[in-house]
């Protein structure tokens, strides 16, 4: 079987002209190599513990897993994250690169297939990839050096004392030899990869790489002339392409089904059931009917001639009308119990004055420019069935393993390529579209493409929850806020993986209710019992989007009704620098710290402070503005990582919003690639700006009423906020590296929101914006 | 049989005239550097030049577009230095760069009408294509930027 992409699979210690047998062999005599663990012992050398041992696969660090050099000297550094727009294919290898003494202009990046074994870890999502990989990046890059530096010396015949590499070669410091790691690659590559204690790392000054910001991302090029291959655009030779109808309400199922018309449509060859899972299946496909044909735009109109009875099940009544009120009715009274410092009723009932608000924010879809889709292909091999798939995913070692089961093949005869990701945001992070085309594959014996049309993106997708927040804050006779009650409403992620879930898990409760940082002696977090009647999934910074438009929301509030500056009450609330441990605060139960240990990551308001102020100073908060344009600023940590953004708008007379600018600060530790940082921080501006302006996924007979772009509204270069700064914190290597990709967007509904209310006095409870502007 | 004439070179098709150019484009050619998004001229990801006109390939059906020239992204520029493609680079416009074939060649046909375009005319004129990812303030630059000489 020819495929068009072969697996990008570097065999470990790969050199030109050696086979792999030899390699193979040559390794074992070494006594020292376990083909795909991690060799080297990681708190050996660790700056810093992290959770990613405890991801599948953890980490692996071992230089021949990961790199390949060829005896012309070109060093092929394999990523094993999915790239999907946050320029982490670039970043990993790049601290590889730098570690190891590598000239950038002669490496090349190859993807990993999905073997999470080989590679360790491969789940893209979370904000996780640098955080958890730089140490075992480093450790690789300075494993390789070590042993460039030693077939060097060994070549010479000189204490490898006496050698360093530097750019790409080996120097012998007393006579000035030089040798290319070409010349070096075969007998460095056939040694084993030195001890983790034994590794000496890069002093960060001499990094030529990491923290420049300087390198581009490796595939900007072929992006611009059309040669970047993205997960749509997979090829295997004969492969046919379908549509899928599915059922049209989650939990519904295919009653019958009567394809003859859809037959007759030229160039539609065949019409094939696909197996549904019932609901909760996690990431199971959904079921329905596929339309194979001989092109995409075929099987769409194929697939326009079905005609199906489905069963729509018992969300058929799912209403988001109704649910909002049933979610605030919910939040109107006491709810479970989740985080109780002090005596937050009481302190209700003694306070001066009670400050109330209610926040909606209302299910998204994540929309990715390309939408879901995979090529598939499940064949009769030599040794078995086998698998070969082709997906934009963000998870190739979970899909590899579900695609083995839903075949029932070993997982070994499943390969699972990882193309680019036309966006990802969450929605690739769950593989049903992967499963989808196997099982069109496996019942046409044909390769086949499923596409995910825009409407099936936005009528099917894992939506990011709806929540309804209600704060009540007391405030004394001083002006201080003395009690916090915060009661969080929202269908849990949990209900797409176990029937019956009905209260937020501690993941979600610790995205920015029970981790709440103020310093407010009577805090109490409660969650309410709320069903979910869709499928609920991760979306880009998940619950933190929703809790952060609330507790960001009121601290303005509070501001407003004390008539003093949004800012200093932030501050004030924030406290004295100092680490907040909700672990020690009664009624939180199995604190999640984005699977990271507090040690490492502990809350530390003073980063937080520094942000707030930092971003406060650049945008120049405090100065006059003309009327009808304000400032906001909104604070909040989320995957460790600390961002505050002040936004300015203008509200004309007509209630026209524009935003002339935007001040972000995030503090995300130790960085590697600060230009890929800042255009996240730009994104975030436009993805917060579309799901607080437009953004809205509404239910009515238990199916999404948005279809497409005409419906789900996002951010169009016209209103896009264009002035966007980002101040990145600066940090030295002891400050732990934490995410990057999710955290610039908490912040920004609630900055804009803010500022929307110092603009025009109009204060934004309810998401989206929508028309409540409009005068 | 439609005859298409794609970057100067001729391609049969002999399916169903009716079905979108995209997708005899993408999965009868081979051309998969035009993007699929939304299939109703909505998010311009599709965007290629027909008779030197910016359209969606998603909503001309594939016989409505046998007559003219058809310039994809990947005939833009036989080296890929068309100046949009070089600013483009120069300020490291993508993020998931998926977009960007169609937000290219809308900004190609752009300039190719309006060298010096205002900023309110580089808004208007692109405000066709959407980027969920949000590149749009390194996109306007991307503009400006080609149409001042890279």
């Amino acid at each position: 079987m020819t495929h068009m992409f072969e697996p990008t699979v570097i065999e470990p210690g790969q050199v030109a002209n050696v086979s792999r047998r030899s390699v193979m062999k040559g390794m074992v005599g070494s006594g020292a190599l376990v083909l795909g663990t991690s060799l080297l012992p990681r708190p050996a050398l660790s700056a810093w513990d992290t959770g990613a041992g405890k991801m599948p696969g953890g980490t692996v660090n071992d230089p021949h897993v990961y790199i390949a050099i060829e005896s012309s000297g070109l060093v092929t550094i394999i990523t094993n994250r999915s790239e999907m727009g946050t320029g982490v294919r670039t970043s990993l290898p790049m601290i590889v690169a730098d570690e190891m003494e590598a000239d950038w202009a002669r490496v090349r990046v190859a993807q990993a297939p999905g073997d999470e074994k080989k590679y360790g870890n491969q789940d893209t999502d979370g904000s996780r990839s640098v955080r958890h990989f730089i140490q075992p990046m480093r450790q690789c890059g300075a494993a390789m050096r070590a042993m460039l530096e030693q077939a060097a010396a060994t070549r010479w015949g000189v204490p490898v004392s006496q050698v360093r590499a530097e750019n790409h070669q080996v120097v012998h410091l007393g006579s000035g030899n030089m040798l290319g790691y070409g010349e070096l690659a075969k007998a460095a590559s056939a040694l084993p990869a030195p001890p983790v204690e034994s590794l000496k790392l890069k002093d960060p000054k001499s990094f030529r790489y990491i923290g420049t910001g300087s390198v581009p991302i490796v595939d900007l090029h072929d992006i611009t002339t059309g040669q970047a291959v993205y997960g749509i655009d997979a090829k295997i030779p004969g492969m046919k392409y379908a549509v899928i109808a599915r059922p049209p309400v989650v939990g519904g199922k295919l009653v019958s089904f009567d394809a003859s018309e859809a037959l007759k449509i030229p160039g539609v060859e065949k019409v094939v059931e696909v197996q549904a899972w019932p609901w909760p299946s996690k990431f199971m496909p959904v079921g329905g009917v596929a339309v194979v044909a001989r092109n995409t735009g075929c099987a769409i109109k194929g697939r326009e001639k079905l005609k199906i009875v489905w069963d729509n099940g018992p969300n058929a009544t799912y209403d988001s009308a109704d649910f909002r009120k049933q979610m605030e009715a919910t939040a109107a009274n006491p709810c479970k119990v989740v985080r109780n410092d002090g005596d937050a009723e009481g302190a209700l009932k003694s306070a001066a004055k009670v400050v109330t608000a209610q926040y909606y924010v209302p299910h998204l879809a994540h929309a990715s420019m390309e939408p879901p889709t995979a090529t598939v292909h499940v064949f009769q091999g030599k040794a078995g069935p086998e698998c070969v798939a082709y997906a934009p995913t963000q998870s190739p070692g979970g899909c590899r393993d579900d695609l083995a089961k839903v075949l029932g093949i070993p997982v070994e005869n499943v390969t699972v390529n990882v193309l680019l990701l036309g966006g990802g945001f969450g929605r690739k992070s769950k593989w049903d579209h992967v499963l989808e085309a196997a099982l069109v594959s496996k019942a046409t014996g044909a390769p086949i493409k499923v596409v995910w049309t825009r409407e099936d993106d936005i009528r099917h997708d894992f939506y990011h929850t709806v929540s309804v927040e209600r704060i009540d804050a007391g405030i004394d006779v001083g002006g201080k806020v003395v009690a916090w009650r915060h009661r969080s409403v929202a269908p849990t992620i949990r209900s797409t993986f176990a029937a019956g879930a009905d209260h937020q898990a501690p993941f979600e409760l610790g995205m920015g209710l029970v981790d709440n940082p103020f310093s407010i002696p009577n805090l109490r977090c409660e969650n309410g019992q709320c069903a979910a009647h869709t499928r609920i999934g991760w979306f880009r910074s998940v619950s933190n989007i929703p809790h952060s438009f609330a507790v960001q929301s009121m601290v303005a509030e509070i501001a407003a009704t004390l008539g003093r500056d949004p800012k200093d009450v932030l501050l004030e609330l924030l406290g004295p620098s100092r680490i907040v441990d909700p672990r020690k605060s009664p009624e939180v139960d199995s604190f999640w710290n984005y699977g990271d240990p507090f040690e490492t990551y502990p809350i530390d308001t003073g980063r937080l402070r520094r942000v707030t102020e930092i971003a406060a100073e650049q945008a120049g908060w405090g100065s006059a503005l003309p009327k009808g344009q304000g400032r906001g600023i909104a604070a909040h940590r989320s995957f460790l990582t600390y961002v505050a953004s002040v936004v300015h708008v203008a509200v004309d007379d007509k209630g026209g919003l524009t935003i002339p600018r935007v001040d972000t600060a995030i503090d995300c530790g130790f960085h590697v690639n600060p230009e890929r940082i800042r255009s996240q921080i730009e994104g975030a501006a436009v993805m917060g700006l579309a799901l607080a302006k437009h953004g809205q996924i509404t239910f009515k007979n238990g199916q999404p009423e948005q279809k497409n772009f005409d419906g789900f509204i996002v951010t169009r270069i016209d209103e896009a906020p264009l002035d966007v700064r980002v101040h990145i914190v600066p940090a030295e290597w002891d400050v732990p590296s934490s995410g990057v990709g999710e955290p610039g967007l908490p912040p920004f509904a609630p900055a804009l929101c803010n500022a929307i209310f110092a603009a025009s006095g109009k204060r934004i409870r309810s998401l989206p914006i929508g028309d409540q502007l409009k005068v | 049989m439609v005859t298409l004439k794609v970057n100067g070179q001729s391609h049969g098709y002999d399916g169903d005239p009716s079905v979108p150019l995209l997708w005899v484009l993408r999965d009868e050619l081979g051309l998969t550097g035009t993007k699929f998004g939304c299939g109703e001229g909505l998010c311009g990801a599709c965007t290629v030049h027909l008779g030197g006109t910016a359209v969606r390939s998603c909503s001309v059906a594939v016989a409505d577009a046998a007559a003219q020239e058809i310039v994809t992204i990947e005939g833009l520029d036989p080296e890929g230095n068309h100046p949009v493609q070089r600013a483009w680079r120069e300020t490291s416009a993508p993020q998931c760069g998926y977009c960007h074939a169609g937000q290219i060649m809308q900004a190609a046909a752009l300039l190719a009408v309006t060298p010096k375009p205002t900023d309110a005319d580089i808004l208007s004129g692109m405000s066709g294509n959407i980027c969920r990812c949000g590149c749009y303030q390194r996109i306007a630059a991307a503009v400006r930027l080609a149409s001042t000489g890279v």
